[in-house]
């Protein structure tokens, strides 16, 4: 693996995209954030503002038929992936032009044209689903890869369990990305796994090969992740990451809720220190790659995007209310 | 005629679809083992390969979300687990994923998924070993609920089921698998969401599904000779529901009874009677009845279970009651199997 340095002098431009897909993911919940108190996005709306490293560098790394599913917390992953962004949007106002038509709000997003399958609602939902694609895929003998993006809580869940097993066995092409950002919900992990324990060294006792990474450095994130895709696309089986991050606010909703009293403000503090934007985009300036300008220009151009986004979603149109009964089976 | 069995229908089915299709792919735990799912699944392995069928984990719930992801992508799985019980593990995946996963994400992706069930009786199964949840999974938006009772309807249900774009829960009851019937060759399919009226009458309808309809075909035999001339309707399929046919059969006769292999409350015989009496109030002469089982788990114990099912005695008995005949002379016409526990000589357990 290269220092960051030398990953910027060989790779700029890899360098400055994952910056640009971090960004885009930031300035869009940020945005969100802003607007949500309006009262116009109706629906749980889970943010990953300071977690957007991870997402940000696998989904630069698949390809656009790779598959990708996430969770609750999913615009990170499906922006990353290159899901629309007006789509997204159009979806969490509950808008006929949605990514889901309206039915799936912020916690059920898609975007088959990138192969985003879907993120869902439930703990660990998404797991055996990614398994079960790359069964498909092991099956069809494409060269395809298989991703799920899931939190520290997952591991909790018995279907995690049966998943990586399963995929284990079957040597299936896979990967594992676990958000580790300390909280379900208010929960720390404290009170959910037993003190000590390594979530990736755990995992690899079922026989899944296992990385730990910095969660909050896009530049690692990519390499690791990157060697791990090209094994998995070699049918070599599936693999797992342990990312350590932090979400910055609430669990659902627009705001900090370092007040209520179940983690602390000076933890909250340590974390934005190493914010994962910031901290690329500065040592992209140190090194040269970006300027000044360069920054300007490209918050620019993100902005000027979102702010065309949140205008389609506010001003395109409801789904009809006699939609309501359509699709409940396919095909009629 | 091509007289085989029920458990003979299934295997049938089974090789008609992955012969038709290379993305049908068949797994569940036991699946190629020497009794291949009592006989629904026997030499399928050999004929289509290890990675076309093979045996899995003890893992409902993942083995449902893998199902569920495999489709998504083109493959047609079918699942199968040897009894429903053990199938609860997958509810999560069943109920939050499939069920949802094509309206959720706005009718996009679809989940055609086939998952077979066997429901339990007899020889002590108990309190976990002989569910009959029909209503569960009726109850979820998004699934469709098929219980065949005969060989030929077992074979063109589970072809149909296999082809349909939705998820489809296939309940087959292990009282069924050596029943004999005349069964088509081929690619027979029976179309979901259509009843069958297997015998015509005009004092009253009978509806009913799964093994009640053999135990059904028995009483209606009998009370034919006590004149009184029943309508039976074997459903087939549970959600979506023919309700015309049982509108049109009661509307005709005025009286219904329903017959359920589950418990009463909150179940299929209560939903059926419901919607009965709110669409063809002005045409019952009589109070709607249903026969289910008893809201109790079900006992083990030979002793306990001996009078737990319903059978053709119970449902000739509550059809003379509703025309006022003396119901004890006239039932004693049928014989009671020696074993209240089996469903014949043929079997002798243990499961």
């Amino acid at each position: 693996m290269d220092t960051e340095t030398n990953f910027i002098k060989k790779n700029p431009k890899t360098a400055l995209e994952l910056l640009r897909r971090m960004k885009k993911i930031r300035f869009t919940e940020e945005q969100i954030a802003e607007k949500y108190p309006e009262g116009r996005m109706r629906c749980p709306t889970h943010l990953c503002i300071g977690q957007e490293a991870v997402s940000a560098a696998v989904g630069l790394l698949l390809r656009r038929n790779d598959f990708a599913l996430g969770t609750h917390r999913s615009h990170g992953a499906y922006l990353s992936k290159g899901g629309d962004l007006k789509k997204m949007l159009a979806e969490i106002y509950g808008k006929a032009a949605g990514c889901s038509k309206g039915r799936g709000g912020s916690m059920h997003l898609t975007d088959r044209s990138v192969s985003f399958m879907g993120s869902t609602s439930l703990v660990g939902g998404t797991i055996p689903v990614a398994v079960g694609l790359a069964l498909s895929i092991k099956l069809r003998k494409t060269r395809q890869v298989s991703c799920v993006f899931f939190g520290d809580a997952a591991v909790e869940e018995g279907v995690f369990y049966e998943s990586v097993n399963f995929a284990v066995l079957k040597k299936l092409p896979v990967l594992f990305i676990c958000e580790n950002n300390f909280y379900s919900v208010y929960s720390p992990l404290a009170v959910r796994q037993p003190k000590g324990r390594e979530i990736y060294k755990m995992v690899r006792g079922f026989g899944c090969p296992s990385v730990r990474g910095d969660g909050n450095n896009a530049i690692e994130a990519y390499q690791k992740a990157g060697s791990a895709i090209e094994r998995v696309r070699k049918g070599k089986g599936p693999v797992f990451f342990e990312f350590k991050t932090y979400r910055w606010r609430e669990h659902c909703g627009p705001y900090y809720d370092n007040d209520i009293g179940y983690r602390a403000e000076e933890e909250f503090i340590s974390w934005k220190k190493r914010d994962p934007v910031l901290l690329l985009q500065q040592k992209l300036l140190k090194e040269s790659a970006l300027t000044d300008s360069g920054v300007e220009s490209m918050d620019k151009n993100i902005l000027k995007e979102i702010k065309e986004a949140f205008e389609f979603a506010e001003n395109s149109p409801f789904p009809s209310e006699n939609e309501i009964g359509k699709n409940i089976y396919c095909g009629g | 005629m091509r007289l085989m069995t029920y458990a003979k229908a299934i295997n049938e089915a089974y090789i008609e679809a992955m012969r038709r299709d290379k993305n049908v792919i068949a797994y569940g735990l036991g699946i190629d083992d020497p009794k291949g799912v009592f006989g629904t699944t026997l030499g399928l392995k050999d004929k289509f390969g290890k990675d076309r069928v093979f045996d899995t984990p003890t893992s409902e719930n993942a083995m449902t979300g893998v199902g569920i992801g495999a489709s998504l992508n083109g493959i047609r799985p079918v699942m199968c687990h040897q009894r429903v019980d053990f199938f609860l593990l997958a509810m999560d995946q069943l109920v939050n994923n499939a069920a949802k996963w094509h309206y959720m994400f706005g009718g996009g992706l679809s989940v055609p998924i086939t998952i077979r069930l066997i429901i339990g009786r007899g020889w002590g199964q108990g309190p976990t070993h002989s569910q009959s949840l029909q209503a569960w999974f009726a109850h979820i938006p998004g699934l469709k609920v098929v219980m065949p009772a005969t060989a030929a309807d077992a074979k063109g249900l589970l072809l149909s089921a296999i082809f349909d774009e939705n998820p489809v829960i296939y309940l087959e009851h292990r009282w069924l698998h050596n029943l004999e019937g005349d069964v088509p060759a081929g690619d027979y399919r029976v179309p979901i969401g259509k009843a069958k009226c297997l015998k015509k009458g005009g004092d009253i309808s009978i509806v009913s599904f799964s093994y009640m309809t053999i135990e059904a075909l028995r009483a209606v035999e009998l009370l034919e000779k006590a004149g009184i001339s029943c309508e039976l309707i074997d459903l087939r399929t549970i959600k979506p529901i023919d309700w015309k046919t049982i509108f049109c059969s009661v509307r005709k006769t005025g009286r219904l009874l329903v017959l359920d292999t589950g418990v009463m409350t909150c179940g299929i015989a209560g939903e059926i009677i419901a919607s009965v009496c709110t669409e063809c109030f002005g045409s019952l002469k009589h109070s709607p009845v249903r026969i289910a089982s008893p809201d109790i788990p079900t006992p083990t114990s030979y002793a306990m279970t001996r009078n737990f099912y319903s059978g053709a005695g119970d449902i000739a008995r509550k059809i003379l009651e509703i025309f006022g005949k003396n119901t004890e002379t006239e039932v004693c016409g049928i014989k009671r199997p020696p074993h209240h526990d089996v469903p014949g000589e043929w079997f002798k357990g243990p499961f």
